[in-house]
């Protein structure tokens, strides 16, 4: 049962974060908290012409939310920041049950286990949903962290 | 010096924990295929058969509306009731049994107090002391009646070394302007058990109320608030056997008299008119529209329950898991233990960190094997804060659990170790 949560790939990211640290030029910030489990994630964006350039995740929390950060930070590096709105959406909808994989999303679709945990599927959603709240409140100008509570 | 010995030196029966547990219908299941192993007692006790039967057969044939029924079944439903409260009174040792008001928990009690106390005696200038280990519900009704009043709300800090109180610096802080301490008598988080005679000794030179948050000590210790001499003392029923949604605050007679209510509406009322109402006399000032009358007589079941075994023999079993968990919890390298490591100054509540592992995922590993813990704040963030954590795992235990509970415990983290270093 564990192993369907506790996927290698997920493992993998959480011992060997990929791109943990501070973009090199932060044109969007997005931090992320959890209050109840004290997971906490900072993610920094560098953004040219529109396109995502770097990733970068920093933080503290369980497993699964560092994992998901890492996947993240892979995820959207090349996307139009439009294409990462959908993608964002997509991916949260997947972690939640409601959406069915139609692509191949590489190691997102080992976060899927979550799906079995109710309690965990805010910890994959975590970063996303800090993300999301960063490029629309950029949008309307506000600065606000997101917490999941 | 060698406490264990000395309690044991008493002569309290020893629990008979094979028989207890055969009490409890819930111990007799399996969990993802496992025996349950529950350690999450801080958070809720499981019930014993007897509370569910009382409950059941209340609701089967017994039930009723309490008060001013003229027929048999709300007569009886009344007398029930009414002895419940006087089991919950001769239970922690009140006066009388109208110093017991039913609230929904230890949340509402200390809501009662702070909003109805508060209201009549707080003003600008006024001190609140709580403490830095305190759960939510001891922090933000404090919180919110200061901002109403104008009241100060200041925090004793916990001693840097054991996270203890430190009562010196309580006596310090102490101006004639602090109107109550309220503190916790044991620590959801530490398990540490306050000193509360002392602290009541200080307030009585200051002229200072003490409210204690008993939802981890009433369970657990024998608590006699007149030896004590807290004026408060809020408990909730499902910590200690009984049902959710049943509390208690106990008050001093003389303070509750002149409290106002603290919800209008039917039961709580002497005399209504249109344009004003007096209220009844004590406690059901405070106990507006029907009560929760299942609660109160299965928690009035549960103090049976507990009175049968002893809370003398509670406590001694508590002591004797907590050395053992000190122990075999301390054999683990990755482990640090947060609070006090004599087990006599200490509730059967333990925090701790994996060095290698967050406690969501220590938990999750935990539940796959069946035994469950929690992982997260406890409503207690500024706790976690001074303690430098977001969160910590907790292993609580209570009057069913047993050394051998104990080493499965230590056998699942040491697999979880297993699992996160593959």
């Amino acid at each position: 049962m564990l192993d369907e949560l506790y996927k290698e790939i997920i493992l993998d990211h959480y011992k060997s974060p990929r791109n943990r640290g501070k973009a090199s030029k932060v044109d969007f910030h997005a931090h992320g908290v959890n209050p109840l489990c004290g997971d906490d994630i900072e993610l920094t964006l560098t953004v040219d012409r529109d396109i995502i350039e770097e990733v970068k995740f920093d933080g503290h929390g369980c497993s699964i939310s560092q994992a998901s950060a890492s996947i993240l930070t892979e995820t959207l590096v090349g996307l139009t920041l439009d294409q990462a709105h959908t993608k964002i959406e997509h991916v949260k909808s997947l972690f939640k049950g409601n959406d069915i994989v139609t692509e191949d999303l590489g190691d997102i679709e080992a976060l899927q286990g979550v799906r079995k945990f109710p309690v965990r599927i805010k910890c994959a959603t975590l970063a996303w949903n800090a993300l999301q709240l960063s490029l629309q409140n950029s949008a309307t100008g506000q600065s606000t962290a997101y917490s999941d509570e | 010096m060698d406490s264990h010995k000395s309690i044991q030196n008493l002569s309290i029966p020893e629990l008979d924990v094979d028989a207890v547990r055969k009490d409890f219908p819930i111990l007799q299941t399996t969990i993802h295929d496992k025996p349950l192993i529950y350690l999450d007692n801080a958070a809720s006790s499981q019930k014993p058969e007897f509370v569910i039967k009382t409950i059941n057969n209340y609701y089967s044939y017994e039930h009723s509306n309490v008060h001013r029924g003229i027929h048999h079944l709300s007569q009886q439903a009344t007398q029930q009731y009414e002895q419940a409260r006087e089991k919950v009174a001769n239970f922690i040792g009140a006066n009388h049994s109208h110093e017991i008001i039913w609230t929904r928990g230890t949340t509402e009690a200390i809501n009662l107090v702070a909003y109805s106390w508060g209201q009549n005696n707080l003003k600008q200038g006024d001190v609140i002391i709580i403490s830095t280990c305190e759960h939510h519900s001891n922090i933000v009704p404090w919180q919110l009646i200061c901002e109403l009043t104008g009241a100060t709300l200041r925090h004793l800090p916990l001693d840097s070394h054991d996270k203890s109180f430190n009562l010196n610096k309580l006596a310090e802080m102490l101006t004639p302007n602090t109107r109550m301490i309220a503190l916790t008598h044991m620590s959801n988080v530490l398990g540490t058990i306050t000193d509360l005679s002392k602290v009541v000794e200080l307030a009585r030179h200051n002229g200072s109320l003490v409210l204690a948050d008993g939802a981890q000590s009433v369970p657990h210790i024998p608590v006699n608030v007149a030896e004590l001499g807290i004026d408060f003392l809020a408990f909730s029923g499902h910590k200690m056997l009984g049902p959710t949604g049943i509390g208690c605050l106990y008050g001093r007679e003389e303070l509750l008299e002149d409290m106002p209510p603290y919800q209008g509406g039917g039961d709580m009322i002497e005399t209504v008119t249109m344009s004003q109402s007096t209220w009844n006399q004590l406690p059901y000032k405070f106990e507006a529209g029907t009560p929760n009358i299942a609660g109160a007589i299965g928690l009035g079941a549960a103090v049976d329950y507990l009175e049968h075994l002893g809370m003398e023999s509670v406590r001694a079993h508590s002591h004797k898991l907590n050395s053992y968990a000190i122990s075999a919890l301390s054999e683990i390298d990755q482990i640090s233990i947060y609070g006090p490591r004599n087990p006599s100054v200490r509730g059967g509540v333990f925090s701790f960190n994996h060095a290698d592992i967050h406690p969501h995922d220590l938990g999750q590993v935990l539940d796959s094997k069946g035994v469950a813990i929690r992982a997260g704040h406890h409503c207690a963030q500024p706790l976690m804060a001074e303690l430098g954590v977001g969160s910590t795992a907790r292993a609580s235990f209570y009057i069913y659990n047993t050394q051998s509970e104990i080493d499965e415990l230590c056998a699942a983290i040491k697999s979880a170790g297993e699992f996160f270093s593959k």
